[in-house]
C-alpha cells in the first residue's frame, strides 16, 4: 500500500516543480516571442546566457499567432522581443504599433539600411532566397538562366512543382511581383503558372525537391536553405539534393526573391536595456555565423563568413522590393492565388 | 421521476456556469458575424468557400462510414463471438487513439507519396517513371479520409463495445428463436438498441474532422479549418475567419440537433438493472481466422503502419537533442493532460447529471452547448480566450492599481498561465467527457433515482453513492480519452502556453514545420507512447467482461 502512495507522490512532486519553475524566476531576464524554429537558435539563447548573465524565455509559434497574443495582451504583455521570419508581418506589426523605435550605433553600424526600419523599429537579422530547383536530368545543363516569368512558358507544361498558396512564402513572392509590376501582370502570371503545375501543390519545399529528384515534375520553387540542408541530411535527402541543381532567377532583370527574418523591441517590453542587447547579439558576428552555418541562411552583416555549401550556390542578384510592400500587398497576392486556383 | 426541487436547481446553475466558460471562445466567434469584413467575406464567397464547404461535408461523411465499417463489426465481434486473440484485440483495438491523425497523415503520406519509399521501390523493380503508372494519390480528400477514418475508428468501436456488452441476452435470444440468423440479429436488434452510443461516438468523430487542421493540411485538402486559417492568416481577416467558423458551428449544431431529433423518438434507458450478459459463440477454422483479420486490419492501418515508420526515421536520423529537452516535455506534457482530464471529468458529471435531474430542455441545451466547442479548430479557440481573459486581466490590474497603488502590478495572471491552456482544453475536449458520461447516465434506470430520492437521499447524495459508484468505468474512461486527446493537441498549445513550456506536441511542431520529418519522429514517438501507456494500463479496468461471462 505505501509504496504505490510514495510512488504517487513523488510523480506529484515532480509534476508540480514544472508548474512553479514557470512562475519563480528573480534573475535578469529577455523575454522572446519568436517566430524561428531552429534548434540553432537554443544556441544561440545558451551563449546570449552565458556572455550576459540575462536569461531568454521564448515563446515560439507563428507569427500571427504571436501577433495577435500581443495585441490582446496589451500593456502587461510580458514580451520584450518579436522575431519574425517575414518582412510582410514585420511590416504588419509595425502597422499594428507593436514595436518601439531603438537606437543603436551598434545596429545602425551592421545591417545595412535596406535590411531595417528607418525609424529602429525593425532589424533584419538574415536572409532567404526563393530560387529554382531544377532536375540534373531532364533540364539541359545548358540552361543557367530562368526568370520566374519563364516557368510559365508552354514548354514548362506540367514540370512546375510548388506548395501551397497557404504558406507565407509563396505570398510574399507573388507581393513583390504586385509592387514591381502590378497586380493585373501577377494574376496572369500566377494563372499561367497554375496551368503549367505537375501536381496539385502539396507538402512543404523539401517535399518539393524530393519530387523533382523521383521525377514527378521538373522545377521547384523553394527556399535555398532546403536545399542547402537537404545537402548535409539523410543518406536519402542527400541523394535527393544530388540530383537537382539550384538556379537563381531573373539575374540578368530584378533579381531573386529575398525575404528576411527580423526583430524589433516591443512597445511595452518590461526589460527594454536587455531587448536591446539580445537584438544587439543576434547581428554580432558570432550569431550571424550561427545563423549561416546551423541554418545555412545568409547573414545580413556583410564580411561575415558564410558555409561551404552556401559559397558554392555563389554570389546573386537579389530583388531591392521594399521589405514594407511584402506586407502591403500580401492580402491581394492570397486574393490572387485564390482566383487563379492556385490552392 | 421525481421532479427537480428547488435545491436542484444548484445544479442548472453550476451547469450553466461551466457552459458559459466553456462557451467564451464560441460566443468570440459568433460574436463577429456582423463584422464588416472589407469584401472578404465576398472574395471567399465567390472562390474558395463552395470547395471549404463540400470537402468539410465530405470528409466527415467519408470518415463517418469508414469508421462505422471498421467500429461497429469489430465491437460486434468481439463481444459476441470467441476467435484467436479477441481477449488482445478487445482493448488493443483502442490503441490508434494513441496516434495523433496528424502524425498517422505524416507517416502515412511519408511512405505513398510519389517520391516515398513504396512508390520508388515499385519505380525500380519496373522501371517505370512518372506517368507510367497509376497509383492511388495519398495527398488527396480520399487519402484524407482513410487517414482520419482509421485514426478515428476507435471511438466508435468504444461506443459499441460498450453498448453490445451491455444488452441483454434474452433480447439476443428472442430474435434467435423468431428465426433471425447472427446477422440479421445483429441488424434487427443489436444495432436499435446500440443506436444512442453509435450516434453519440459518430458526432465525436464528425466533430473531430471538422475541427481537424494537421491532417488535411498535409493531405492538401482544402477544408473549413484550413480554410479559416488561410483567411486569418493570408487576407488578415480574423473576421472573416471567425464567420467562417460560425459556418462550421452552424454545420454541427444542424447534425448534433438532428442526434437529438433522433433520440426524442424513444427512451433508452434500461428498464432493469438486472441483465443477463450476452453469451459467446466461438468462431473455429477459417471463419475465426477472418474474425481475426478483420479485427487486426484498422490496427495495422492505424498504429502499426504509422509506429513504424517513426521507429524506422527515428533510428535512421533521431531528435538528436532528445535526451536533453525530453525528460522537461514529458513532464509538462503529462502535467497538462492529468490536469485538463481530472477537471474535464468534474465538470462534465455537472453538465450531464443536470441534463438528468432537468428532463426540460434548459439541461439539454446547456450540455450541447458544451460539446459545441469540440468542432472549434484550436487556434480559433485560443483567440476568442485570449480576447476574453486579457480583457479581465486588464481590469484585474485596473483594480488591483485603484486599492493599492504602487504595488507592481499583477500581470496577465490568466491569460498569461497556464489557466488559458486550461481552459481552452475544457471548451475543446469537455465534448468527449459529456458523451462518455450521457452514455452512462442513459444506461442508468430512472427508477434508481426514484428510490434514492423516495429513500430521503438527496440529488448530490444520491450522485455521490447511487450513480457515481455504477458510473466508475465510464468516469475512467472519459479521463483517459480526454488524457489521450489533451497530450496530442497541439493549435491551441501553441497559442495559449506560458514563456518556456513546451509540451512533446511543440517539439515535434517545431521540428515538422522546419520539414524535419525524420528528427521529429523521435518525439511523435514519446507521444504515441505517453497515449499508449493510459489505454493499456486501464484495459483491464476497462474490460467490460466479468469473469463469469467467459466463453462458452
Amino acid at each position: 500500500m505505501l509504496r504505490p502512495f510514495a510512488a504517487f507522490v513523488l510523480i506529484a512532486l515532480w509534476l508540480g516543480q514544472a508548474a512553479t519553475a514557470v512562475t519563480a524566476e528573480q534573475q535578469p531576464v529577455v523575454n522572446v516571442y519568436s517566430a524561428r524554429h531552429y534548434d540553432t537558435d537554443d544556441e544561440l539563447y545558451k551563449r546570449f546566457t552565458e556572455q550576459t548573465g540575462i536569461q531568454v524565455r521564448v515563446i515560439e509559434g507563428k507569427s500571427d499567432e504571436l501577433l495577435a497574443r500581443l495585441k490582446r495582451e496589451g500593456e502587461f504583455s510580458p514580451a520584450d522581443v518579436l522575431i519574425t521570419v517575414d518582412a510582410g508581418r514585420l511590416h504588419k506589426a509595425v502597422e499594428e504599433g507593436v514595436f518601439q523605435p531603438i537606437e543603436s550605433t551598434d545596429l545602425e553600424a551592421r545591417v545595412p539600411a535596406t535590411l531595417r526600419h528607418p525609424d529602429g523599429l525593425w532589424f533584419g537579422l538574415s536572409k532567404r532566397a526563393r530560387v529554382l530547383a531544377v532536375s540534373r536530368e531532364r533540364v539541359d545543363d545548358s540552361v543557367t538562366q530562368l526568370n520566374y516569368e519563364d516557368l510559365t512558358k508552354p514548354d514548362w507544361k506540367g514540370r512546375v512543382l510548388v506548395r501551397s498558396s497557404s504558406n507565407i512564402y509563396n505570398q510574399s513572392m507573388v507581393a513583390s511581383m504586385i509592387a514591381t509590376d502590378g497586380p493585373e501582370a501577377a494574376q496572369a502570371w500566377c494563372g499561367a503558372l497554375v496551368e503549367n503545375f505537375a501536381r496539385r501543390p502539396q507538402g512543404g519545399d523539401r517535399d518539393q525537391i524530393a519530387a523533382v529528384a523521383a521525377g514527378e515534375g521538373d522545377v521547384a520553387i523553394v527556399n535555398h536553405y532546403y536545399y542547402a540542408r537537404m545537402l548535409t541530411g539523410t543518406p536519402q535527402e542527400q541523394e535527393a539534393a544530388s540530383k537537382v541543381r539550384i538556379i537563381f532567377p531573373n539575374q540578368d532583370e530584378r533579381g531573386t526573391h529575398v525575404n528576411i527574418s527580423g526583430a524589433g523591441v516591443v512597445r511595452s517590453a518590461p526589460n527594454r536595456e536587455n531587448a536591446v542587447r539580445f537584438i544587439e547579439f543576434l547581428a554580432s558576428e558570432e550569431a550571424q555565423k550561427v545563423f549561416a552555418g546551423g541554418n545555412q541562411e545568409y547573414p545580413v552583416v556583410e564580411d561575415v563568413s558564410i558555409t561551404s555549401v552556401l559559397s558554392e550556390l555563389g554570389p546573386f542578384r537579389s530583388d531591392s522590393v521594399n521589405a514594407t510592400d511584402l506586407g502591403v500587398y500580401n492580402r491581394e497576392a492570397v486574393m490572387i492565388m485564390d482566383r487563379v486556383g492556385w490552392r | 421521476m421525481i421532479r427537480a426541487r428547488g435545491i436542484d436547481r444548484w445544479w442548472l446553475s453550476a451547469s450553466l456556469l461551466v457552459a458559459c466558460v466553456v462557451a467564451v471562445p464560441v460566443a468570440g466567434v459568433l460574436a463577429s458575424i456582423g463584422a464588416e469584413t472589407g469584401g472578404v467575406w465576398a472574395h471567399l464567397a465567390s472562390t474558395r468557400l463552395p470547395d471549404y464547404l463540400a470537402n468539410t461535408l465530405l470528409l466527415a461523411a467519408g470518415v463517418c462510414v469508414i469508421a462505422a465499417v471498421l467500429g461497429i463489426p469489430a465491437a460486434w465481434l468481439v463481444t459476441m463471438y470467441d476467435f484467436p486473440g479477441r481477449r488482445t484485440l478487445s482493448w488493443a483495438l483502442l490503441l490508434p487513439l494513441a496516434v495523433p491523425a496528424y502524425l498517422a497523415a505524416y507517416a502515412l503520406t511519408d511512405l505513398l507519396q510519389f517520391s516515398g519509399p513504396v512508390q520508388s521501390f515499385l519505380r525500380e523493380l519496373t522501371g517505370w517513371t512518372a506517368g507510367d503508372y497509376w497509383f492511388p494519390e495519398i495527398r488527396s480528400l480520399p487519402g484524407a479520409i482513410v487517414i482520419l477514418g482509421f485514426s478515428l475508428y476507435p471511438y466508435v468501436f468504444f461506443g459499441a463495445r460498450a453498448a453490445f456488452g451491455e444488452q441483454s441476452q434474452g433480447l439476443l435470444d428472442a430474435s434467435r428463436t423468431l428465426g433471425c440468423g447472427p446477422v440479421r440479429t445483429a441488424m434487427r436488434v443489436g444495432l436499435p438498441v446500440a443506436r444512442p452510443a453509435l450516434i453519440g461516438s459518430l458526432a465525436l468523430v464528425m466533430m473531430e474532422c471538422v475541427a481537424d487542421f494537421g491532417a488535411v493540411e498535409h493531405c492538401a485538402v482544402d477544408t473549413l479549418a484550413t480554410g479559416i486559417y488561410r483567411t486569418w492568416l493570408g487576407l488578415g481577416s480574423l473576421d472573416a475567419a471567425a464567420q467562417l467558423s460560425s459556418v462550421a458551428l452552424t454545420v454541427v449544431f444542424v447534425l448534433l440537433v438532428a442526434e437529438l431529433l433522433t433520440r426524442r423518438k424513444a427512451r433508452f434507458n434500461r428498464s432493469t438493472a438486472k441483465h443477463i450478459a450476452p453469451r459467446r459463440v466461438r468462431l473455429s477454422g477459417t471463419r475465426g481466422a477472418l474474425a481475426t483479420v478483420f479485427c487486426i486490419f484498422p490496427l495495422t492501418i492505424g498504429l502499426l503502419l504509422p509506429v513504424g515508420r517513426f521507429v524506422y526515421l527515428s533510428v535512421l536520423a533521431g531528435d538528436a537533442r532528445a535526451g536533453e529537452l525530453f525528460l522537461p516535455l514529458i513532464r509538462n506534457t503529462l502535467l497538462l493532460g492529468i490536469i485538463a482530464a481530472a477537471i474535464c471529468v468534474v465538470l462534465a458529471i455537472c453538465v450531464t447529471y443536470a441534463s438528468r435531474l432537468h428532463r426540460g430542455r434548459c439541461g439539454t441545451v446547456l450540455r450541447e452547448v458544451c460539446r459545441s466547442g469540440y468542432a472549434l479548430p484550436g487556434p480559433v479557440i485560443a483567440i476568442g480566450l485570449l480576447s476574453v481573459l486579457g480583457w479581465v486581466d486588464h481590469r484585474l490590474n485596473d483594480a488591483q492599481s485603484a486599492l493599492l497603488p504602487g504595488a507592481p502590478p499583477l500581470g496577465l495572471v490568466l491569460s498569461g498561465s497556464i489557466v488559458a491552456v486550461l481552459i481552452g482544453y475544457q471548451t475543446r475536449f469537455l465534448a468527449i467527457g459529456v458523451t462518455t458520461l450521457q452514455g452512462a447516465f442513459d444506461r442508468a434506470p430512472a427508477k434508481m433515482d426514484d428510490a434514492s430520492r423516495t429513500l430521503g437521499a438527496g440529488s448530490l447524495r444520491t450522485l455521490l453513492s447511487v450513480h457515481l459508484p455504477m458510473m466508475k468505468l465510464s468516469i475512467l474512461t472519459a479521463g483517459m480519452l480526454v488524457f489521450v486527446d489533451v497530450i496530442k493537441e497541439l493549435p491551441a498549445t501553441l497559442m495559449l502556453r506560458p514563456f518556456n513550456f513546451d509540451t512533446l506536441a511543440v517539439r515535434v511542431y517545431q521540428l515538422a514545420s522546419d520539414e524535419r520529418l525524420p528528427e521529429a519522429s523521435t518525439g511523435a514517438l514519446a507521444i504515441i507512447v505517453l497515449g499508449l501507456l493510459p489505454v493499456v494500463l486501464l484495459h483491464r479496468v476497462l474490460d467490460p467482461e466479468p469473469s463469469d461471462r467467459r466463453a462458452i
